[in-house]
């Protein structure tokens, strides 16, 4: 079976994040980017599937002129057997809508039973990804799942709801699915092992556009919220945080 | 109009759709509240904050689907482009809202915190940004849970009910096959007036001793985010956030946790929350009472030798 991973970078939130002039994005001038974690448990999901009764699987990432080379050979050091970068116009910011069409056009040459993608990422301001990309594709879809049994033609999923409820599902496909989680933590991949892969592996390039698509709706405005009061910040040494600390939850009576 | 998508799951509707119900009716334009599933005509004396109820019942909605609650609502809400279709950025409505829009070409914004005819804000990026789109004419919101009063829309009464038939749903491509309910853990966290609530700050499974300490030291429970979970390093019971459970301790201690809107959800309502993370801009201290940017393997150890 042919499974197709859909990754991509997204700012990674332990750097402060800076706005641009206009207010209105993301300063990305100087943003580290990182793959998006639930995108990581997606491409775990399928080469757990491909270790478990191999499967062929094919990591798919739009062309943002960032440091997407690099998260696609790691993919491959990690078991993906091709890596695939949609070239086009894709610098900065691309909707949910804008990806899923440019996607849409891809993934139907590189035989997909099954598209895995992240449940969400931190900057989908339009929406998910995965159900989008389903309607495009014409599959079926499934999101927030963490869990796929496959067999023949079909899976059974967990797609998980609140209070860890989970509801099963039987999917047939071709399909899309929004992972939340793998079975699995992602695997770690040593540094030597990406190294090798950018020396054996070829990136191989589509084009591809979202002409004409977008979120539907602009920004006018981005801004670090300020919600509640915000909280008292103790200062002083350690010594003297954890005595305040001690304090504040003897004060509650506990 | 304002169309609310009702959530429900074993015959309970969820408190997103009262939240939701309840903003919907400030906003003047009317509200009708879409409910779909099967035997579920009973729930409709609990949507009185809606001016009208469209009902859908078959025996294929009988159970959540994504696949024939998507189809069902594009059937129904066709040409309600002008409109303001509001569902839950919940697990469900993370199939309704991409589905819609999809299906229906209306503009979609998701993680919504806020909203009106003119324009929507969303929390993005963990909850370090509020992003304000500008909306003119329909749209689809999809609503983050706790960001209205439940008990604004959670009123009886008797809204006028239209009965919608279902198109054919009886070849979907996905079949419902059963819900599993939680496994019970060793400890109810909902239980306990402490919490010790840790977060990836930990770094590894290991290190799970320090925070153990603190909350032996308190007779408190220990709970954590959501990666501590997927790594196994702790039970799902202990999870709290949106797809965990829901806490009200007297004092919930999260260290080294970021504050992500889903784990805030979770926690929100504790009476006093300290917070102890390195990063000043961490989301989570704009809910904490108290909070400190020390390294939380400097204080969590001195706060235990004083207990
Ligand atoms: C559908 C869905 C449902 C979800 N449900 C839940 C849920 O129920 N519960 C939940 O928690 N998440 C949930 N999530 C995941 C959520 O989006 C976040 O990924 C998660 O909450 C982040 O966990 P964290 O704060 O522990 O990790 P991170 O966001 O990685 O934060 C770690 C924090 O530790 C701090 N830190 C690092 N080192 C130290 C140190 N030495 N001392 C002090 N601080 C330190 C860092 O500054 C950082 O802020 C869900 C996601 C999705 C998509």
């Amino acid at each position: 079976m042919n499974i197709v991973v859909v990754i991509k970078q997204v700012p990674d939130l332990v750097e402060e994040l800076e706005l641009n002039d206009t207010g209105t994005d993301l300063d990305r001038e100087w943003l580290k980017f990182k793959v998006n974690e639930f995108d990581d448990h997606a491409l775990e999901a399928a080469l757990l599937i491909k270790d478990a009764q191999g499967a062929n699987v094919t990591v798919v990432a739009l062309d943002n002129g960032l440091d997407i080379d690099k998260a696609l050979y790691a993919a491959a050091a990690k078991g993906a057997d091709r890596v695939v970068k949609v070239t086009g116009d894709f610098e900065g910011y691309v909707s949910s809508h804008a990806a899923a069409k440019a996607l849409g056009a891809v993934i139907p040459s590189l035989g997909a039973d099954l598209v895995l993608t992240g449940v969400q990422a931190v900057d989908d301001r339009d929406g998910q990804l995965a159900v989008l990309l389903a309607h495009q594709l014409g599959m079926a879809h499934v999101t927030v799942v963490t869990d796929i049994n496959v067999s023949g033609s079909a899976a059974t999923v967990h797609k998980e709801y609140g209070g860890g409820m989970i509801g099963e599902f039987n999917v047939q496909f071709p399909a899309v699915l929004g992972i939340q989680a793998a079975a699995e933590t992602p695997r770690y991949v040593p540094v030597a092992k990406v190294r090798r892969a950018m020396k054996d592996t070829n990136i191989d390039e589509i084009s591809a556009d979202a002409a004409g698509v977008d979120a539907g709706t602009e920004v006018q405005k981005m801004y670090k919220p300020e919600t509640g009061s915000g909280a008292e910040m103790l200062s002083g040494s350690a010594e003297d945080i954890a005595s305040r600390i001690v304090e504040i939850i003897r004060g509650k009576g506990v | 109009m304002v169309y609310v998508i009702v959530e429900h799951i074993k015959g309970q509707i969820e408190d997103i759709t009262f939240e939701m119900l309840g903003k919907a009716k400030t906003m003047g334009s009317g509200v009708t509240a879409v409910l779909l599933g099967d035997g579920v005509d009973t729930l409709t004396g609990q949507l009185g904050a809606a001016d009208a109820v469209l009902l859908c019942q078959d025996p294929n909605l009988a159970n959540f689907n994504p696949e024939a609650f998507c189809k069902t609502l594009a059937s129904i809400l066709n040409g309600k482009n002008d409109d303001i279709i509001m569902v839950g950025n919940t697990s469900m409505g993370m199939e309704i809202g991409p589905g819609l829009s999809a299906a229906l070409g209306m503009p979609l914004i998701s993680y919504v915190t806020d909203l009106s005819d003119t324009s929507v804000t969303s929390a993005l990026y963990g909850g370090k940004m509020s992003v304000q789109s500008g909306v003119s004419g329909g749209y689809i919101a999809s609503v983050m849970a706790g960001s209205f009063s439940a008990d604004d829309g959670n009123i009886s009464g008797s809204p006028g009910v239209e009965t919608v038939s279902a198109p054919d749903l009886s070849n979907t491509k996905v079949r419902f096959t059963r819900l599993i309910e939680p496994e019970g853990g060793d400890v109810d966290i909902t239980q306990h007036d402490v919490l010790v609530s840790v977060g990836r700050g930990i770094q590894n499974e290991d290190n799970l001793e320090v925070v153990q300490e603190l909350a032996d030291k308190l007779s408190a429970a220990l709970s954590c985010s959501r990666p501590i979970v997927d790594n196994k390093w702790l039970s799902k019971s202990r999870q709290v956030g949106k797809s965990g459970l829901k806490v009200k301790p007297k004092v919930y201690i999260a260290v080294g946790i970021s504050g992500a809107p889903e784990h805030i959800e979770g926690m929100k309502d504790a009476e006093c929350i300290i917070a102890i993370n390195t990063d000043e801009n961490a989301p989570i201290f704009d809910y904490a009472h108290y909070g400190t940017t020390e390294d939380l393997f400097d204080v969590v150890p001195a706060i235990c030798e004083r207990l």
